[in-house]
C-alpha cells in the first residue's frame, strides 16, 4: 500500500444555478490572455446538450480515455506509443477552432469614432483569430438552458446512447425536458490519459496533492494530450504553442484558500478537500473489465483516514499531521465514500477522475410538485424517483458508466434527507425509518445535512497548507517575476498607485483572519505584512504604514516602497522577516509594536 | 574562397549550430516548441505535413548513406556504383519530391488559411525561404544527374570526402571545391538553414520525443519548493548581486 494525498472536489449540482460565475472568474483569473481566448478552464455545460467542444464525450470520435487490449491491460484509446509518434506530424483526431468557437470580440471604437451621421454606430464582431469582421455563430455555451434542443438535443452523445437502447420511449419523455448544469474543471485524474499521452512526458501529477499540472517549459506543443483527454480539458494555446489545462489553483489551494471557482460560486456547491488513495491500486482498478463496476472500484481506491493502519502508512510515506487531520475532516471523502451521494464523472473512461458530482434531484422535486403532490413526502419523492426514469438513466450515463441503481440510490439518500429534515422542521420526532429505508443511520443523515445543506465556509473547504520550510511564509504569490531584481520589481511604485509590484489577490485569506481574530495576544511580528483590510483591524498589532514612522523606531528597510498609506508593503517574496539579524534588519519596521 | 566557403565556413555554421540550441535551450525553454497551428486548420494539414516530414526523415537517412558511409564500403559488401546510384538517385528523388510537395502543401495553407497566415511571424518566412531553397536545390542536384548527363556527378568523389574530412578538422577544399555549382549552391544554402536552425522554430527536431517509448504513462513529480510559482531556475552567471537581506529565500 503506498498512501497518497490527492486534493479532490465534489460539486452539489442540485445547487447550481447556472450563472456562469465560476466560468468568468476563473477565465479572468487565468486565461484572459491570448491565445487562450476560448480556452475554458472551467465551463459550466447545460446537460442535456452537446458540451463544450461540442460533443467531446463522444469518444468513438474523439478517442480519448483508455480503453482494455485483448488481454485486458490498458490501452489508451487514441492507440499505442509507436502509433502516436507515427501520427506525431499531424494530429490525427484533434478538434479544431470549429469544434470550439470562433473567440470575438467588438469594435468598440466604432462607437466613438463614426462619424456624425444619420445611422447609429454599430459595434460589430471581430473575430479574435483573424482580426476581421465575424457572425458570431457559437460559444462555450451556446445551448445554455437547452438553447436549441428542439434542433440539436439529439446531437447529445449520452442522449444518443440512451435513445438506442431505448428507442420510444426515451424519445416521448424526453419531449418533457429536462435539465440541470454540469459545471466542468479538470478532473486531475489519479490515471490520467492526457498524462500518459504526452510524447514530451510535459505533464506530471504532484506527488504532494495529486494535482496535474503541464510543465511550460517541457511542453512541445505535440498536441497528444488534447486528443487524449476525454473531458477535452487541455487546451491548446494558439499563440504560444503550449498546452494548458486548470491547475486546481495550486497557488491558492497552497495557501489553504479554496480554488477561485469555489471561492466564488454563490450556490456554494462546491466542496474541497483531501482524499488519501492507494496509488498501487490504480492501474488494477482503472483495469476492472465491467465499466459498471468502475464507480466501485474507485470508491475502494479512497483509503479511511481514520484506519490506523492506513494512518500508520500514511506517516511512512511522509504525510504530515496536519494533512492527516484535514484528510479526517475532508468533506470530499465524507460525500464520496461515506455517505455515498458523489459519483466521478463518466468512470467508463478510465482514468479514476477526482472531481466528482453529487446528482441533482431537483428536476424530480420540481415535477412532483408541478403535479400536486406533496414533493417532499418520502413516500411520494421514492416513488416518484423509480418512475422518473429518463433522468436517471441520463444521469446513470454521466456518472455511473449507465448503472441505474447507483444513481436511484444516491437520488433515494438525496430525498430521504429532504423530507427527514423537513420532518424535524416542521417540530416532528425525527421520523428514524427514512433513513433507515435508504441505510443510514439518523445521526449520519443529520451530519450530511449540515454538510450538504448549511455547507459553512470551513466545512465545505478543508485545505491545508503545503509543506516547505519556510510554509510560514507562503502568502498567495503575486506575480513569478515579482522577485528583488526581477523585472517585475520596482524599487517603488514610480508611475502611480496601481504600477511596480503586485499586491497578491486575496490580501487577506479566511485562515489568516481567523486565527488572528480568535488568537489571545497581539500581533504575530509579520502577521499583518503587505495590504491589511482597515475594517478587519482590530487593533492587535499595527499595520505597517498605518501610523507616521517615530523617531525611535528603527529605519524601514532600504528596499521598501516610500510611501506611507499601508499599500503594498513588502510581499511574500522577502523571506521570514522573524529570521533577520540585528544588522540593520528590513524586519523590524514590519514588526507589530504597542500602539 | 574556397577556403572560406568550405573550410571556414562549416565550422562557422557548426559553432552556431551547437551554441546557439545550448543557448536557446538553455533560456528559451519556453519557445521551444512546434507552435502547431492544427488548430486552426488540419484537412490541408493532414496531408502536407506527414508527407513532409516523412519525406525529409527519408532525405535526412539519404544524406546519411551519401555522405558518411565511404564509396570503398558500398563496394567492400559488393554494391556496385551503379545499382548504388539508381537507389540513390530513385530513393532520394521520390522522398526528395514528397519532401517539396509536403512543404508546397504547407506554405500554400500557411498562405491562403487567413488564421495561419496571421500566425506567421517574419522568423517563420525567412525560415520558409531557406529551407525551401535548399530542398529545391537537393532536388535540382538529384534531377540533373538523371536528366542532363547519364550517371550525373559522383558526389561521393567529391562532396563526401569533404564532408567526412570536416570531422578531423582537415578539410579537404579541394575535393569539394570540384564539385559542380549545383552542389556548391546546395551546401552553402544548407549551411545557412542550420545556421538559422536553433533561431526558428525548427528547433522542435531536436526534441524528437523517442523518450516516449520508453518512459512510463504516469508521471510524479515533486512540488519544487526552491523557486516561487513559475519562475525559472536562475542561472549562476546571472544571479542577481545584492545584500544578504535582500536575498530571496
Amino acid at each position: 500500500m503506498k498512501v497518497m494525498a490527492q486534493v479532490g472536489m465534489v460539486m452539489n449540482l442540485d445547487k447550481c444555478i447556472g450563472c456562469h460565475t465560476c466560468s468568468v472568474t476563473c477565465k479572468q483569473a487565468w486565461t484572459n490572455r491570448a491565445g487562450t481566448e476560448y480556452v475554458w478552464f472551467n465551463n459550466v455545460e447545460t446537460r442535456p446538450g452537446q458540451g463544450y467542444p461540442r460533443r467531446y464525450e463522444d469518444q468513438e470520435r474523439w478517442r480519448g480515455g483508455w480503453e482494455l487490449n485483448r488481454r485486458g491491460r490498458l490501452k489508451l484509446k487514441g492507440g499505442g506509443r509507436l502509433k502516436k509518434l507515427l501520427g506525431i506530424f499531424a494530429s490525427p483526431v484533434q478538434p479544431e477552432l470549429e469544434d470550439y468557437y470562433e473567440p470575438w470580440t467588438y469594435d468598440y471604437e466604432t462607437l466613438t469614432d463614426a462619424p456624425l451621421g444619420d445611422d447609429f454606430p454599430v459595434a460589430r464582431p471581430k473575430s479574435l483569430i483573424t482580426g476581421k469582421d465575424t457572425k458570431v455563430e457559437w460559444s462555450a455555451n451556446w445551448d445554455d438552458n437547452l438553447g436549441g434542443a428542439a434542433e440539436m438535443g439529439h446531437l447529445d452523445p449520452v442522449v444518443e446512447r440512451i435513445r438506442k437502447e431505448s428507442e420510444e420511449r426515451i424519445k416521448f419523455e424526453f419531449e418533457q425536458t429536462f435539465m440541470f448544469y454540469l459545471p466542468r474543471i479538470c478532473e486531475h485524474c489519479l490515471n490520467p490519459s492526457c498524462m500518459a499521452s504526452c510524447p514530451s512526458g510535459a505533464i506530471y501529477k504532484r506527488a504532494e496533492d495529486g494535482i496535474v499540472l503541464v510543465d511550460q517549459d517541457r511542453c512541445r506543443g505535440w498536441r497528444q494530450c488534447v486528443t487524449g483527454c476525454p473531458y477535452k480539458k487541455i487546451y491548446f494555446n494558439h499563440k504560444t504553442g503550449k498546452a494548458e489545462k486548470c491547475t486546481f489553483c495550486y497557488p491558492r489551494i497552497e495557501v489553504g484558500i479554496p480554488t477561485v471557482c469555489s471561492e466564488t460560486c454563490v450556490g456554494r456547491l462546491r466542496y474541497i478537500g483531501i482524499f488519501l488513495y492507494d496509488a498501487d491500486r490504480v492501474t488494477a482498478a482503472a483495469s476492472i473489465e465491467d465499466e459498471k463496476l468502475l464507480y466501485q472500484a474507485q470508491l475502494d481506491l479512497m483509503l479511511d483516514p481514520n484506519d490506523p493502519e492506513v494512518v500508520a502508512a500514511a506517516r511512512g510515506e511522509g504525510i504530515p499531521e496536519d494533512w492527516l487531520d484535514a484528510a479526517r475532516r475532508s468533506p470530499v471523502y465524507n460525500l464520496a465514500k461515506v455517505y455515498k451521494v458523489a459519483l466521478p464523472l463518466h468512470p467508463e473512461y478510465r482514468t479514476m477522475p477526482m472531481v466528482w458530482y453529487v446528482p441533482p434531484l431537483s428536476p424530480v422535486v420540481d415535477l412532483l410538485s408541478e403535479q400536486g403532490h406533496d414533493a417532499e413526502d418520502a413516500g411520494n419523492l421514492f416513488g416518484a424517483i423509480e418512475s422518473l426514469r429518463i433522468p436517471v438513466e441520463y444521469l446513470a450515463e454521466l456518472f455511473t458508466a449507465g448503472d441505474t441503481g447507483i444513481v436511484t440510490g444516491v437520488l433515494r439518500k438525496l430525498a430521504a434527507m429532504r423530507s427527514f429534515m423537513r420532518g424535524i422542521s416542521l417540530g416532528n420526532d425525527p421520523d428514524d425509518s427514512i433513513p433507515e429505508a435508504v441505510g443510514m443511520e439518523s445521526e449520519a443523515m443529520y451530519e450530511m445535512y449540515r454538510l450538504m445543506a448549511i455547507a459553512k465556509y470551513n466545512e465545505r473547504y478543508v485545505i491545508p497548507k503545503a509543506h516547505v520550510e519556510q510554509a510560514h511564509n507562503l502568502e498567495e504569490m503575486g506575480c513569478s517575476l515579482d522577485f528583488d531584481e526581477g523585472p517585475g520589481m520596482y524599487p517603488s511604485e514610480p508611475f502611480g498607485e496601481a504600477s511596480g509590484r503586485p499586491t497578491p489577490v486575496a490580501v487577506e485569506n479566511f485562515y489568516a483572519l481567523k486565527q488572528r481574530q480568535t488568537s489571545g495576544g497581539q500581533a504575530e511580528p509579520g502577521e499583518l505584512r503587505g495590504r491589511v483590510n482597515l475594517l478587519n483591524w482590530d487593533g492587535r498589532g499595527v499595520p505597517r504604514g498605518l501610523f507616521p514612522e517615530s523617531q525611535d523606531t528603527p529605519q524601514m528597510a532600504p528596499d521598501s516602497p516610500a510611501h506611507g498609506g499601508g499599500t503594498a508593503g513588502p510581499g511574500p517574496d522577502y523571506g521570514p522577516p522573524v529570521a533577520e539579524g540585528p544588522d540593520g534588519s528590513p524586519a523590524e519596521g514590519r514588526q507589530g509594536r504597542e500602539p | 574562397m574556397d577556403i572560406l566557403l568550405w573550410g571556414v565556413l562549416p565550422y562557422v555554421m557548426a559553432a552556431i549550430l551547437v551554441g546557439g540550441s545550448i543557448w536557446r535551450y538553455k533560456y528559451d525553454q519556453f519557445g521551444w516548441t512546434t507552435r502547431s497551428s492544427q488548430l486552426y486548420e488540419s484537412r490541408l494539414l493532414r496531408i502536407g505535413s506527414p508527407v513532409f516530414h516523412f519525406g525529409l526523415l527519408a532525405v535526412i537517412a539519404g544524406h546519411f548513406f551519401g555522405l558518411v558511409i565511404p564509396k570503398s564500403w558500398t563496394e567492400a559488401v559488393g554494391m556496385s556504383q551503379d545499382f548504388y546510384h539508381f537507389n540513390a538517385l530513385f530513393v532520394g528523388g521520390i522522398a526528395g519530391v514528397c519532401t517539396l510537395g509536403g512543404i508546397i502543401i504547407l506554405v500554400y495553407r500557411r498562405r491562403r488559411t487567413g488564421p495561419v497566415f496571421m500566425a506567421t511571424t517574419k522568423n517563420d518566412k525567412l525560415m520558409y525561404v531557406v529551407l525551401v531553397a535548399a530542398i529545391v536545390f537537393g532536388l535540382w542536384t538529384t534531377l540533373a544527374s538523371v536528366f542532363l548527363g547519364g550517371h550525373g556527378h559522383n558526389y561521393r568523389e567529391t562532396v563526401a570526402p569533404w564532408f567526412r574530412s570536416l570531422f578531423i578538422f582537415q578539410p579537404d577544399i579541394a575535393a569539394m571545391a570540384s564539385a559542380p555549382l549545383s552542389f556548391h549552391l546546395h551546401t552553402l544554402i544548407g549551411m545557412l538553414l542550420f545556421m538559422i536552425w536553433p533561431f526558428t522554430r525548427l528547433v522542435h527536431a531536436f526534441t524528437a520525443p523517442l523518450h516516449y517509448l520508453f518512459r512510463p504513462y504516469i508521471i510524479y513529480r515533486s512540488r519544487d519548493v526552491r523557486r516561487g510559482p513559475g519562475s525559472r531556475e536562475q542561472h549562476p552567471g546571472w544571479q542577481p548581486v545584492g545584500t544578504r537581506d535582500r536575498q530571496r529565500k
